[in-house]
């Protein structure tokens, strides 16, 4: 029989992050302070996410793990492989099959439906860092609902800049309370926050933080009024492959021709967009 | 008799203490040495220390280090908490809220909309990795400001009025000379025009013309503002230059206080003749 515990955790560690999820889902936005736990990989690596991964996921799941857009990296599959090993659950590279979505700083093309779990990896969760170094400070200013530094971060970018400068990690104001960084997916991914059908989950194993935006909770990106917020622009380019237009697309260099052209961030989506013709009905 | 004028603000019996007090200083201030308590070492920064100022008025604290001036200051401004005391501003609920019992984010409204503080050290008062321009706009994204555009254009005045050449408007105060540190945090004390300018020792550590400078432009300032402006320093000179009124601290308390050229020429406490005779 098995040495290990089903999805690696002990039972008690399992039911202590599920408790900080809760939490988090009652307070949307609230970071949680949570004991993360030691992991074979190294924190800073995803273990936030695998940690809440691990102690939510169930026989009857099916999961899917992203890196950055993509299934099969070799963070991505790793990830996936320890899930597997550990559990036995049956995993895919569909969205719209995925109970539990474990991702790396993008949320996936295809939009989420109810009753899914997506579950992203956090580096730094506390927006207000850079201009506060203190965590003692930055609970406070929670607390307090002031976020100047927040906003004076974006004042800056645009008094340097001309613009907002936050190529990822563009911070979110959730449930008319709390800032939040939404971990450094491109602006692009900004608003998919708003109102989604999916139970957001979010995990910073090194920062021992849990935080969760619950299902149709309003999410707004920060903006001046008179700077008002932007999402990456693709003016007059498109997909090599798909030809698609309104998805994040990946700048890459043909290495024979020198040759600039973009392709599909989001792997699974770009497949399943391929296949669509031959497979019909699968996708 | 015409009718008298309410202060703007009013500081009654304020007390800051640094440690727990024992039996034998706690209330007993004749056992206390110099402001501190020989067997528990709790330090009485500031005793019963009570003042008002007036609308247009410059009132001078004096004293040497360690009187207790800055801790005064620091509690005034709400960076640090009082030990008891009454703190009252006319602006703010006509005077009738003891501030230093109110909520924190009322504290923090009124530090952004009622006073202006200028630091003696411009690290305390400046984010130093920040442009000159964020600085000012910080304390009017506090306000609730939310243009970028107006916040530009108020910044670009108040900058201009303290002599900072606009070219220098996004260099960081980190590049700025000590002068010109303190003349961007003079412009971000007004960003949004308070009533009440607290400057702990502006010109402290400047070298003299760049403090003939600074209190030119605090001078200006007052008479085309009308604040009020509360200034401690250690250099009589300023206080005599700038302050109608002048209070002398000594180890945590008020040992004399009166018009400013009443005090400086005819001192009573023998502290305060020192200190005047001690004029180089």
């Amino acid at each position: 029989m098995h040495e290990r515990h089903f999805a690696f955790l002990d039972e008690s560690s399992k039911k202590e992050i599920r408790r900080a999820v809760l939490k988090a889902v009652a307070i949307p936005g609230y970071q949680v302070p949570f004991a993360s736990r030691e992991l074979p990989i190294a924190r800073g690596w995803g273990t936030g996410g695998l940690q809440i991964t691990l102690s939510l996921v169930g026989k009857d799941d099916i999961i899917k793990v992203i890196d950055q857009g993509s299934d099969e990296s070799v963070n991505a599959v790793s990830l996936r492989n320890l899930i597997q090993e550990t559990t036995d659950v049956a995993s895919t590279i569909h969205t719209t099959e995925a109970t539990l979505i474990q991702t790396r700083h993008r949320v996936p093309e295809q939009p989420l439906k109810e009753g899914q779990i997506l579950i992203l990896q956090v580096p730094l969760p506390e927006p207000l860092r850079n201009v506060e170094p203190s965590e003692y400070k930055t609970k406070k200013l929670h607390a307090e609902a002031d976020y100047s530094g927040a906003w004076l971060k974006l004042f800056e970018d645009i008094m340097c800049y001309g613009q907002a400068a936050t190529g990822a990690d563009h911070p979110v104001f959730v449930n008319d309370r709390y800032v939040m960084a939404p971990t450094p997916i491109p602006r692009f991914d900004n608003p998919k926050l708003d109102h989604n059908p999916a139970l957001m989950l979010f995990g910073a194993g090194r920062e021992k933080k849990i935080y969760a935006v619950p299902p149709y909770t309003k999410v707004v990106s920060l903006a001046f009024d008179d700077y008002p917020f932007q999402r990456e622009r693709f003016v007059g380019k498109k997909c090599r492959l798909t030809g698609l237009e309104n998805v994040y697309l990946d700048e890459l260099i043909d290495e024979a021709t020198g040759e600039v052209y973009y392709q599909t961030n989001d792997s699974s989506y770009l497949l399943e967009f391929l296949n669509r013709d031959e497979g019909a009905g699968t996708v | 008799m015409s009718e008298q004028q309410k202060p703007i603000l009013i500081l009654k019996d304020f007390n800051k203490t640094f440690g727990k007090g024992c039996a034998h200083c706690d209330g007993k201030p004749e056992n206390r040495r110099q402001g501190y308590c020989p067997k528990c070492r709790t330090v009485y920064a500031c005793q019963d220390i009570s003042l008002s100022l007036y609308q247009g008025e410059i009132v001078g604290i004096v004293g040497e280090s360690g009187s207790g001036k800055s801790t005064l200051m620091q509690a005034l401004y709400f960076d640090s908490e009082a030990t008891s005391g009454e703190y009252f501003l006319e602006a703010y609920h006509s005077g009738e809220e003891n501030l230093f019992l109110s909520s924190s984010q009322q504290q923090k409204w009124v530090r952004n909309m009622l006073l202006g503080m200028v630091y003696q050290n411009p690290m305390m008062g400046l984010k130093m990795n920040f442009s000159a321009q964020s600085n000012i706009a910080e304390k009017m994204i506090a306000a609730g400001n939310r243009q970028v555009h107006s916040m530009v254009e108020r910044g670009d005045t108040l900058l201009e009025q303290v002599h900072i050449p606009l070219i220098r408007r996004k260099d960081s105060p980190s590049h700025f000379s000590g002068g010109m540190q303190q003349r961007v945090q003079i412009a971000k004390a007004l960003a949004n025009e308070p009533p009440i300018l607290l400057l702990d020792e502006v010109t402290t550590g400047l070298d003299l013309s760049v403090q003939a400078d600074v209190l030119e432009l605090i001078q200006k300032i007052q008479r085309e503002r009308k604040n009020s402006i509360l200034l401690v320093s250690h250099d009589l000179s300023v206080v005599r230059m700038l302050a109608d009124r002048t209070i002398v601290m000594l180890n945590g308390r008020i040992i004399e206080e009166g018009l400013t050229d009443q005090v400086l020429e005819d001192p009573q406490h023998p502290y305060t003749q020192q200190l005047v005779y001690s004029l180089l």
